[in-house]
């Protein structure tokens, strides 16, 4: 018996992919209302329509929770993260067959539980420092949060372990490293987008619209224009929408940029004001965001007709953010194409109507919010000044007073502190 | 044909020296025999590197990574008869590469900092670190999209998951034990030698006393072997710390002196490695005889490091027994005669060395004062000003600084 499971499970190893089962088609979770409003029309144009209802309706989602604000955004982020982490799940179960093995379920839920309390506690611990200050409790989670994480992640490792059964321990292998390289991916990532929408919100919208703008523009210059296929991976795409995506790409970020800068709701980095209880948008715009005139180079001179012009220096930086969401970003989706072509399936899920799944939609999206941040901690942030301090304060008394003495001198030299008789 | 097992290792690996001198033995006993010959081998191995200094340690930590990620790859490729993909050997070594890029840059550049700052090249490449090991990762990343091949889709995304969760396993844990190792040699030594004195002893135990198995994965455990083995190692964990807590070069952090461009182990001892008058409990009293008995608190952590080897550490190696079964294989390797690959002897280590290290950045080691310096430093004026006069109205609080005087 043993070995007939485990050659049988053998066979799902073999080069070809004749072996996996197709999924079966997936249901039409489309809302009556829109069935019956287009009734009428061929199944090709209700199609197209559908999928445009549903643009506009996860744009007008986008911008409702940007209005809410920074934490309706945090939980947005959290729970499309969850779901893209289910969906991915629920493709291993399907592909391993392994629904039986009850285990697994409450495995994969607990690994998601501590990767995401590890994540989330570096993140609270940094941002919302005086108000851990004031919580007993919570200080000691923060003091030894490394420790806690580490013994909640080894205690869901040794459950793995203890769980091992004889006649399914290479499916169970296989369900431990999906989950593992699933966690690698949502999780990490969705956790750079916070930490990059407490930048400022800038850093969060200009990114996202970039990776959307250029979906939907390369389609577009694809529908009219498409002619030289991109690449087998996905027979849709084309030479001319590819190009075409880059240019308008770049243009929208260029101009969007330009009205996001001028507002301190998405220029300032995301503080939590531990008097009011709330998160708050107001600073002292950086430089990035205060207009500087730059001098036309000579070609572009004689076809704008001026000789300087007014910009945000961040419209520079959107430049190199739009590049990447239309160069490099479409990499992520065929990544997800040559996934689902690899395990037969049509779409991660059938969430959204007509768009499938959220992974389908968010699948550019990932390596977009690791550029940003790179790009962010590379070129424009320093290290940040409330983790310095909390680490400062951590120090011994005498480390603290040597330190103090190093900075003192430091900054006299620099002329930042006036040299005085009193300390 | 194999359905997906791999040919067991067959080749006889033992040296033509040892299979002449226990050529009239049977072979259960040459087995022992051989065995137990590699082991004393290893072990003087280990000997001589610490005796050869950090740097031969990180060089052979390095080393030993490489080699068990090759095992474990190679593992993969048999599994999945990927042989005939020529891409996935050069882009697996190629993120090995990346990642190691990325690791070894963050370490370098806190260890080595002055060193870096001096140097224009390694100073632009620390400055711009992570962007360029992302840059790099993303090449590899395209390359991998670009090689998918419509029949091998399923097979290409099993090696790309494959190398990344051995990446994860391996490479990670490397770097956190040059972490320990950086911050003194103890810390590194007295771990690894716990989870091989628990393996040694919970044979021995098994052996000569063993009769109730422990876990179905592992028939040859037993729970006398498990109890007598934590008892042993916890023993052993508490004499080595006593006799390394002594010697300077073990307790100290490694530093890199700029002027002499090597590598030293020399400072004041910290609290940890000054001996100390403790009260034995009363229970213990009657048996042992003293009132009080002076010990290094560093001998206190070296209970906790190896009660963590002994009862945490073996699902390290149930983990390794259960990935054997699932792949219907032996042994990782046959590099070693008598004891199999790299990744056999090395499988407990894993979990030991993530422990250590967040047990030193949890309980041991604050943050480290220069590199906070050296962050300070980037900052804009305002922004220092701004923690100078927090820190200052801090240490004014605890009475470390007179509020009128001049510190």
């Amino acid at each position: 018996q043993e070995v007939d499971f485990e050659e049988r499970l053998g066979e799902l190893d073999l080069r070809s992919d004749s072996d996996i089962p197709d999924v079966p088609p997936q249901t039409d979770s489309t809302p009556e209302i829109l069935k019956r409003a287009l009734s009428g029309l061929s199944a090709r144009w209700k199609n197209w329509w559908i999928r445009g209802i549903l643009t506009l309706a996860m744009i007008s989602v986008f911008f409702l929770v940007i209005y809410l604000g920074s934490f309706m955004l945090m939980l947005l982020v959290l729970s499309i993260q969850v779901k893209c982490y289910h969906e991915i799940i629920t493709i291993g179960y399907r592909v391993y067959h392994s629904y039986d093995l009850p285990w697994f379920r409450s495995l994969s839920w607990y690994f998601l539980l501590c990767v995401n309390y590890f994540f989330y506690g570096e993140t609270v611990a940094d941002y919302f420092a005086t108000f851990v200050q004031r919580r007993e409790q919570l200080q000691f989670l923060i003091r030894y949060h490394r420790f806690i994480s580490f013994a909640l992640y080894l205690t869901g490792f040794c459950m793995f372990v203890l769980s091992l059964v004889k006649k399914h321990y290479r499916l169970q292998f296989y369900m431990f490293a999906w989950t593992h390289v699933t966690l690698l991916i949502t999780v990490t990532q969705s956790h750079l987008v916070i930490q990059n929408l407490f930048e400022g919100m800038i850093w969060f919208l200009v990114p996202i619209s970039s990776v959307i703008c250029n979906d939907i523009t390369a389609y577009i210059f694809g529908f009219f224009f498409g002619r030289t296929p991109l690449i087998k991976l996905s027979p849709k795409k084309t030479w001319e929408g590819f190009i075409g995506g880059f240019f308008s790409t770049v243009v929208f970020g260029f101009i969007f940029s330009y009205f996001l800068a001028q507002h301190q709701y998405f220029v300032c980095p995301v503080e939590y004001n531990s008097e009011t209880n709330r998160f708050v948008t107001e600073c002292e715009p950086s430089e990035l965001f205060q207009m500087k005139k730059y001098s036309v180079p000579p070609l572009l001179q004689a076809v704008l007709g001026w000789e300087t012009v007014n910009m945000y220096p961040f419209q520079m930086h959107s430049i190199a953010l739009s590049t990447f969401a239309s160069l490099i970003g479409p990499f992520g989706g065929f990544f997800a194409s040559g996934f689902k072509r690899a395990f037969k399936i049509k779409d991660f899920a059938d969430t959204i109507p007509g768009h499938g799944g959220i992974m389908d939609r968010f699948d550019c999206q990932y390596l977009m919010a690791t550029f940003v941040h790179v790009y962010i901690t590379s070129f424009i942030r320093g290290p940040n000044p409330s983790k310095l301090l909390k680490q400062l304060l951590i120090l011994q008394p005498e480390q603290q007073l040597s330190v103090y003495k190093t900075l003192k001198s430091h900054l006299v030299e620099k002329g930042i502190l006036q040299p005085s008789l009193r300390g | 044909e194999f359905g997906g097992s791999a040919p067991v290792p067959t080749s006889d690996d033992t040296p033509e020296v040892l299979n002449r001198a226990l050529s009239n033995l049977s072979s259960r006993w040459k087995n022992w025999w051989v065995r137990g010959i590699l082991t004393l081998a290893m072990i003087t191995f280990f000997f001589i590197i610490i005796y050869l200094g950090p740097m031969v340690l990180m060089t052979i930590v390095m080393c030993v990574q490489i080699k068990c990620f090759h095992e474990i790859i190679t593992i993969g490729y048999n599994v999945y008869h990927s042989y005939d993909l020529p891409w996935f050997r050069t882009l697996s070594w190629y993120f090995l590469l990346c990642v190691n890029y990325f690791f070894y840059g963050e370490t370098v550049t806190d260890y080595f900092f002055t060193l870096v700052q001096r140097e224009e090249p390694l100073r632009i490449l620390s400055k711009y670190h992570r962007f360029i090991s992302f840059a790099l990762y993303l090449t590899g990343f395209c390359m991998f999209v670009l090689s998918l091949v419509k029949k091998h889709y399923r097979l290409q995304f099993y090696m790309f998951g494959w190398t990344h969760v051995t990446l994860l396993i391996v490479v990670t844990q490397s770097h956190l034990i040059i972490h320990n190792l950086f911050e003194g040699m103890i810390w590194f030594i007295v771990p690894i030698s716990c989870v091989i004195c628990n393996d040694i002893m919970a044979y021995m135990f098994g052996f000569f006393f063993g009769r109730t198995p422990l876990i179905k994965l592992s028939p040859k455990k037993t729970w006398e072997g498990f109890i007598g083995g934590f008892f042993a190692t916890v023993l052993f964990g508490l004499l080595l710390s006593y006799v390394m807590s002594g010697y300077r070069c073990f307790t100290c952090p490694v530093e890199f002196n700029n002027d002499t461009n090597s590598f030293t182990v020399d400072c004041e001892p910290s609290e940890l490695f000054q001996l100390q008058e403790y009260n034995i409990p009363v229970v213990l009293q009657s048996v042992v005889g003293w009132k009080t008995v002076r010990m290094y608190p560093f001998q206190i952590h070296s209970i906790a490091l190896s009660t963590f080897a002994s009862l945490i550490g073996p699902f390290g190696g149930f983990f390794a027994s259960g990935f054997k079964r699932a792949f219907k294989i032996k042994d990782f390797a046959n590099t070693i005669p008598g004891h199999g690959g790299i990744m056999d002897r090395f499988d407990c280590q894993y979990l030991m060395a993530t422990f250590v290290n967040v047990y030193i950045a949890s309980f041991i080691r604050g943050p480290n004062p220069s590199k906070l310096i050296q962050q300070f430093l980037t900052l804009r004026p305002d922004q220092q000003l701004h923690i100078f006069n927090t820190l200052k109205a801090h240490l004014v609080d605890k009475g470390m600084l007179g509020g009128l005087e001049d510190a």
